[in-house]
């Protein structure tokens, strides 16, 4: 078993195919995986479906794989900060499904988890709720919703020993173990790479066996909106 | 009338000591200014995290610590962070006392529209239909007429909802108003304002 590869195109090695679906980690540009969107630019894969909570903006995450036109369709529910994407969307060549985030969340958790669908109060008589299933539990409508099982799930950790378990960083965790543990197969960028023991197994966020290739990378880790107090 | 500080220090009185709370972006962020003294409330941001500190001073700023607005913010001593499934768990799980949300529109019954402006750009909802269906109470704060001088307080809601019969109270630039059986109830007005001006500038019907 050996899950650590030496760059984000040999991890992505034999994975990509046009067409396929990708489900990303990260919160606006907080905890993205840089790395392998710069690498599935450079491998040109077309018709992406993504399920990311955001489509990054112009020049970063996925904004990048806007701008070569290689998404097909997003399932997001903030894409606020991105004018290509706009572009795209308004002149009808990008598809876009808009989900409650939470929704989103639980879609990958539960999708990761062998649930096929769930039922939430979210969204009920709301555009969301149209055409899908309504059900009454005490007295309560909820819609049903279904998981997500994507073909890839990209995700950014902090830190991975070789065996995959890994350990997020403050506020970067976001979407990550969501969107890994929804991929059939999981490919993980970390800043570091440690050895298998030195991490409290008692403080794993998520386990290895939801990981299957591991890349050491350099990350940007752009801030979107740098906001100070006066001191 | 109420300026927006005077709107989140009002909504502000809403907090009850122990809650766990979600603001929105805008006025409710403001709210955090004025938590009244012997209040210890407890501020969750959405992308992951229990108890929100301020903004970084310059040069603290960290990439890996921002709140739903995207903005870098910092940690508290008891400070938790989480992943988004659980996140959003504990917010449809009713563990969130409370959201103080802004608004476009709030009809009579409680229907809030704070997300889409058919014809316009959509950004997307975000977290917010998740936080109005699940939390244990919803307050908005908002302007009461638009720009134009139109009521936003209305009978029913003419934009897309994010929620339907989720609102609880309104704290408005003119004052406050609950949704009760039947319509909303004047609970104040805003310094300066009549009762009168009040329901002038409220197209919802007042009971």
């Amino acid at each position: 078993m050996k899950k650590i590869y030496p760059n984000a195109a040999a991890a992505l090695d034999g994975l990509l195919t046009d067409g396929m679906f990708i489900a990303s980690g990260g919160f606006g540009l907080c905890g993205i995986p840089e790395v392998l969107l710069e690498a599935i630019k450079v491998a040109g894969t077309k018709d992406l479906t993504f399920a990311s909570n955001n489509a990054g903006v112009d020049d970063f995450g996925i904004g990048i794989l806007l701008q070569t036109k290689q998404v097909k369709k997003m399932i997001s529910s903030y894409v606020g900060e991105n004018a290509e994407f706009m572009r795209q969307y308004l002149s009808g060549e990008l598809e876009l499904e808009f989900n409650p985030q939470g929704t989103l969340a639980e879609r990958m958790r539960a999708g990761g988890c062998g649930i096929p669908g769930f039922y939430t109060k979210t969204g009920v008589g709301t555009v969301i709720a149209d055409g899908k299933e309504h059900k009454d539990f005490n007295g309560q409508t909820y819609i049903m919703e279904e998981g997500i099982v994507a073909d890839l799930a990209i995700v950014k950790a902090w830190k991975a020993d070789a065996t995959g378990n890994l350990i997020f960083r403050k506020t970067a965790r976001n979407f990550n173990p969501p969107a890994a543990m929804c991929g059939k197969i999981c490919v993980v960028e970390v800043e570091e790479i440690v050895e298998t023991g030195s991490m409290d197994p008692d403080h794993i966020h998520l386990p290895g066996i939801y990981v299957h290739r591991i890349i050491q990378g350099d990350h940007e880790k752009r801030i979107e909106q740098r906001t100070v107090r006066s001191a | 009338m109420w300026d927006r500080d005077q709107m989140a220090a009002r909504a502000a009185l809403e907090l009850q000591d122990g809650w766990y709370v979600n603001l929105g972006i805008g006025i409710p962020t403001l709210v955090s200014n004025y938590i009244p003294e012997g209040i210890e409330v407890t501020l969750q941001s959405e992308n992951g995290m229990l108890g929100m500190g301020p903004f970084p001073i310059s040069g603290a700023e960290d990439a890996d610590l921002i709140n739903a607005g995207k903005q870098t913010i910092t940690e508290l001593p008891q400070t938790s962070y989480f992943d988004s499934a659980q996140s959003f768990g504990m917010i449809r799980g009713g563990k969130i006392a409370m959201a103080i949300l802004g608004a476009m529109e709030v009809s009579e019954n409680g229907d809030l529209a704070n997300w889409m402006i058919p014809g316009k750009l959509v950004k997307g909802m975000g977290g917010a239909m998740d936080l109005v269906a699940g939390v244990g109470r919803v307050v908005v704060v908002m302007d009461h007429t638009n720009k134009h001088g139109d009521s936003k307080v209305l009978k029913s809601c003419a934009l897309p909802l994010t929620g339907q019969a989720v609102v609880h109270r309104i704290i408005t630039n003119l004052g406050v108003l609950d949704v009760v059986e039947g319509g909303l109830r004047i609970v104040e007005t805003a310094d300066g304002v009549s009762e009168q001006q009040l329901r002038d500038a409220t197209e919802a019907t007042i009971v």
